[in-house]
């Protein structure tokens, strides 16, 4: 860089770090001097020697401590965000306190199989973790030449994941779901299925091949205490709960903590991962109350609201805690996450899931329709997408007509949808007899691809013929996508019925 | 002077007592010597920008001036580097510090132990000006780098020598108007610019030759020409990367510029890993070999996105100085945007439009207007081209929003991306009824002399069918399809093949991923060539269903298949065309 000429000899070639005076980073600071308070934060006089994003405690008259974090610091005032909220505080007889480091949280392999609340505090009535290492809840970016690029497949069992979009070991895959529809059913079904499936080995459906060692990470963000529960008693129901770290913030919980839990849930996943070598499912949920505690801090220091209401910054937000997955060279573990969210209204243009959908790798959106017409479960391809999909399918990962078989379903189902809305306006007589073909290829489709049971465990081959039953329904010349030789191979017409 | 912080929010430090230093000026922040940048100046009261999180930094730090702006380094060793916004070398960084990037490192962005062989192509004796090219280096099997003058710099070469050298050492001297009176200028390989300074041509050209995308629906209905400027707006998932991507891979450009600016980095992490790999049409060489990547993904930290994209123009301007053909691809504009939001934000700006500071239409001007086709500056005459395409990424899909609009004003095509044709799988989803391109023209003449001199007619009847579907649609909708003409029914097919068998195109087949502009034309007449014989045939009293259940159309379809070394396949399905209708 041009300024390294105002810093160093210009024949300096060897790389400097430069890391802060210990002694300046590591003292605790005191101060009673509380100015203001309004919704989740505090104006707190300066003390000398406080640093943007330090920890603090807040000690209150009744001898109650609250942890916080300092969001912006000048030298007459430090404003402190309060993660347990500022109920009950006054500004008399407050003491706060300056802990001179970042969020931390302690982690060690002992973390497996036990519950943690949204401070990161033992809350399962075990006895505490004695921790390997203390980590930083803000992590560090990856850099992106670090990064080796997911590309091996995850059978889910799943045909509508598995057929059409396919979920690859380090990727993000995120949820989007609406009040009421069975996302967390549809997360533990992945949860409890996925295993990687090598090449070269039988594929077989029901998992002949073994679990290649998820370890779930599993944070709750304001759901119901009745969600949390079916997550914890399906763990514990399939033998996943000894793998699994969980990180519980209950609806009823303080907001603004839920800030840290993803934090402090990735952090631990990255611990398991990158230093333990384990294969990591990160389910994160719900997102969207996250993002909603975000709004509410920004609120409160009046900054210019973006879309409805929700901060400028949301997506580089979001970005830092889903960027977090991933595989790195040289490192033989792995972080795969499933952020889950609601949207607002069934609104994929809302904040939040717009963001996402710009961040993560492809989305599965769950739809009401299909839901209420009792199709389980409720996957929407048309809007669904697997952006790594095409890196961790074919020949050696799944089979070699995969990626133009999905294609086709895809291209053939749109048709069939439309000619089927068609239908509703102008009655069937309308179509074309090649129009009334796609629509009946699109209803099987429903019944027979995207229908399965909670507990049906399908193989991507399964998954695959499935596929080729149905497009059998349509004229060869029809399937456009779909490369001769695999027509040749798997195609057989007129299955219809 | 060193100077005190007092303040900080984010990414915004305040600090007073820097006396000396100027806007724009680097400083190195805090304790950890974070880089930063001074954004504002208001009184004793020093706004900067910091490239690094900023967590540990507090009131009463010191801040240390450089006493320059932000700069780039220009010189051997661009070609196939990856570099953060701010031009660190990040692979130097994972070698030395791991897999994260840690805050406070300082590598200098090109190697400066590495030697270089210098060719000498000016000789002693000879009368300089800036842009004036002395020498040659061979930075890639696929790029020769051209060591130019500087700015500021003229007069006799005093010494020229065929060397191998460092990055600093003097490979010539300079004797005259230069940066001391009393001694001849050194000359190294290395040279600094500021990124938010364009560089100057001698003069700009209007643009003619099209930038050739491989890209069937960009190149034949909404070309970009050498030196233009594109944009893509889209919503998520709707293919903005894929186009970026296939432009990178494909275009017939001398050199690449990848800006991944705010967005995954697993995407920059494809680019590095597969462009080893993927082989340029032209010369068979790997894509790394003419490609540098600037990589500020969406977790790295925010100032630093908001530098990057200078930082890329200006390395592509650098290129383009030596006369070459530069593409730069920014994926994405509108984090880009979002980052100037925040940093303005934390300033308290008054805000305009959805909290973007009012300054957001000048800037992304300036962005854009860095692109052209010049005659390079110096006395050699040399042209060079900057084509600029920029993904925008409007939030929900609106294009209404200031970002996209912005941008409007000032690109020359627009390649809107549509959800619906996205959710259908139909790509690149670019939407044939609303994009446009200004270039239409300068390429129909280009095209028409070099390609086919039915190009133009072929491109307006392509347009014309795609039209009049649409319209036919409506009236389906209204009637059903039994209700048209078997004219409109034909059209109604036709346009489908077109759709299916020609803008759809494959970005992960091997074949279908590229298509050159001969095979694109030959690709259209066969399609058109159907029509018009169809159109006959149907006049004659053919039935309509007997011609669209023609054996024949199955192997149209699969022409876009069959590479151009095989030509006489396309006559022959053409021949079969005639027979069976
Ligand atoms: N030309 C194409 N050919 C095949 N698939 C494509 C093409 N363009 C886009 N896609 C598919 O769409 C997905 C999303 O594209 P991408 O460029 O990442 O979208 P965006 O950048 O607009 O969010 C890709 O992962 C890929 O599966
Ligand atoms: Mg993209």
């Amino acid at each position: 860089m041009g300024l390294l000429r105002g810093f160093a000899p210009r024949n300096d070639i060897s790389g400097r770090v430069f890391r802060l005076p210990l002694k300046e980073y590591l003292t605790v600071k005191d101060v009673f001097g509380v100015k203001d308070i309004f919704g989740p934060l505090m104006l707190v006089e300066a003390v000398e020697g406080v640093t943007y994003g330090e920890l603090t405690e807040v000690r209150l008259p009744t001898g109650d401590i609250r942890r916080g974090r300092v969001l912006e610091i000048s030298d007459s005032t430090v404003l402190v965000q309060v993660f347990e909220g500022t109920l009950g505080i006054g500004t008399d007889n407050v003491r706060v306190r300056f802990l001179g480091k970042g969020q931390e949280i302690p982690v060690s392999r002992d973390m497996l199989g036990r519950v943690f609340d949204g401070e990161g505090r033992v809350a399962d009535g075990g006895p505490p973790i004695i921790p390997e290492k203390r980590l930083n809840i803000n992590g560090s970016p990856i850099n992106p030449c670090a990064r080796d690029y997911p590309n091996e497949f995850i059978q889910t069992g799943i045909s509508t994941i598995d057929g059409l979009n396919t979920l690859v070991r380090g990727q993000k895959l995120p949820i989007f779901s609406g009040a009421g529809l069975p996302h967390a059913r549809l997360a533990a079904q992945i949860a409890r299925q996925a295993r990687l499936i090598a090449a070269g080995e039988e594929k077989v459906g029901g998992g002949a091949t073994a679990l290649s060692g998820f370890a779930v990470v599993f944070a709750a963000m304001g759901i119901t205490f009745e969600e949390a529960d079916y997550f914890i008693s399906e763990f514990r129901k399939t033998g996943a709960m000894e793998r699994a770290v969980l990180f519980i913030n209950l609806a009823e919980d303080p907001p603004i903590e839920r800030l840290a839990v993803p934090r402090m849930a990735l952090t631990a996943a990255e611990y398991l991962a990158f230093e333990l070598d384990m294969h990591v499912l990160v389910i994160l949920t719900d997102m969207t109350n996250y993002s909603e505690a975000l709004r509410e801090v920004s609120a409160a220091r009046r900054e210019v609201p973006g879309r409805r209401g929700y901060p400028g910054y949301l997506y580089t937000d979001l970005a830092t805690i889903y960027e977090r997955a991933g595989r790195l060279k040289g490192k033989k573990g792995s972080i795969t996450q499933i952020p889950i969210l609601t949207m607002p209204e069934d609104d994929k243009t809302h904040p939040v899931p717009d963001l996402t959908g710009y961040i993560t790798e492809g989305q599965l959106i769950l739809s009401r329709t299909l839901h209420n017409r009792g199709i389980s479960p409720p996957v929407d391809i048309l809007p669904s997408l697997s952006r790594l999909k095409d890196k961790g399918i074919g020949k050696g990962k799944t089979r070699e007509d995969h990626a133009d078989i999905s294609n086709q379903l895809y291209a053939a189902y749109a048709r069939g949808n439309s000619a089927k809305e068609l239908a509703v306006i102008l009655g069937e007589g309308a179509l074309s007899p090649t129009d009334r073909l796609y629509v009946e290829f699109s209803e099987r489709f429903d019944r027979e691809f995207v229908q399965q049971g909670e507990t049906e465990n399908r193989s991507v081959e399964e998954t695959l013929n499935i596929g080729w039953r149905l497009l059998g329904l349509l004229p060869r010349k029809e399937l456009k996508r779909i490369r001769p030789e695999y027509l040749e191979k798997y195609y057989k017409p007129g299955t219809r019925g | 002077m060193e100077g005190i912080i007092t303040r900080v929010a984010g990414p915004l430090v305040v600090a007073r007592g820097l006396k000396e230093t100027k806007i724009f000026d680097m400083v190195k922040v805090g304790h950890l010597k974070l880089m930063g940048e001074v954004i504002e100046i208001r009184g004793e009261n020093y706004s900067i920008q910091v490239y690094e999180e900023t967590e540990g930094i507090g009131p009463g730090q010191p801040v240390y001036p450089s006493g320059e702006p932000l700069s780039v380094e220009l010189g051997p060793g661009l070609i196939g580097a990856i570099f953060d916004g701010v031009q660190r070398p990040l692979d130097v960084i994972e070698a030395r510090m791991g897999a994260y990037i840690v805050r406070g490192v300082e590598y200098p962005s090109l190697p400066r132990d590495k030697k270089w062989h210098f060719q000498p192509t000016a000789k002693k004796g000879d009368r300089v000006v800036p842009g004036d090219v002395l020498g040659v280096v061979r930075e890639s099997p696929l790029v020769v780098q051209r060591i130019m003058v500087p700015l500021g710099i003229e007069g006799e070469l005093t010494y020229i020598e065929e060397k191998e050298a460092t990055l600093e050492e003097v490979i010539a001297r300079i004797n005259g108007r230069g940066v001391s009176q009393y001694a001849p200028t050194e000359i190294t390989m290395l040279q600094r610019w500021p990124v938010r300074q364009a560089r100057p041509p001698r003069q700009k050209l209007p643009p003619e030759d099209p930038l050739v995308t491989g890209q069937r629906i960009l190149d034949t209905l909404f070309p970009v020409v050498k030196g233009g400027t594109a944009c893509v707006p889209g919503p998520f998932g709707s293919g903005k990367t894929v186009i970026q991507q296939q432009l990178a891979k494909w275009a017939d450009a001398d050199i690449i510029i990848y800006v991944g600016c705010g967005e995954r980095g697993n995407e920059m992490a494809d680019v590095l890993l597969s462009f080893p790999e993927l082989k340029d049409p032209k010369s068979g060489r790997p894509l790394m070999e003419r490609t540098v990547l600037v990589a500020n993904t969406s977790n790295m930290p925010v100032a630093a996105r908001e530098a990057s994209i200078f930082t890329g123009i200006t390395i592509a301007e650098y290129y383009r100085d030596m006369g070459y053909h530069v593409a730069l691809m920014a994926d994405s504009t509108s984090r880009w945007a979002e980052a100037m939001r925040e940093i303005s934000g934390r300033l308290e700006e008054m805000p305009g439009e959805e909290g973007f500071p009012p300054y957001l239409g000048s800037r992304l001007a300036t962005f854009y207007e860095r692109s052209g086709s010049i005659l390079c500056l110096g006395s050699q005459g040399r042209k060079g081209t900057l084509s600029v395409i920029g993904s925008v990424s409007p939030p929900g899909g609106d294009l209404s929003e200031p970002v996209t609009q912005a941008t409007l004003r000032v690109v020359k095509v627009f390649w809107s991306l549509d959800d619906r044709l996205a959710s259908q799988r139909h790509f690149p989803a670019v939407n044939w009824l609303t994009s446009y391109s200004l270039y239409q023209p300068a390429v129909d003449a280009y095209a028409g002399k070099r390609i086919a001199p039915g190009w133009k007619e072929n491109r307006k009847e392509t347009h014309r069918i795609l039209q009049r579907e649409a319209e036919l649609e409506e009236l389906v909708r209204l009637v059903g399809v039994e209700a048209l003409s078997p004219e409109d029914r034909l059209i109604m097919e036709v346009a489908r093949m077109i759709r299916e068998d020609f803008l759809h195109q494959n970005a992960f087949h091997e074949v279908d991923t590229y298509t050159p502009l001969e095979k694109q034309y030959l690709l259209l007449e066969v399609i058109l060539k159907f029509y018009t014989q169809a159109q006959e045939a149907l006049k004659r009293g053919v039935e309509l269903a007997r011609i669209i259940d023609l054996p024949v159309r199955e192997e149209i379809a699969k022409l876009r298949y069959i590479p151009l070394t095989q030509k006489e396949v396309f006559q022959r399905v053409i021949d079969k065309i005639s027979e069976q209708l």
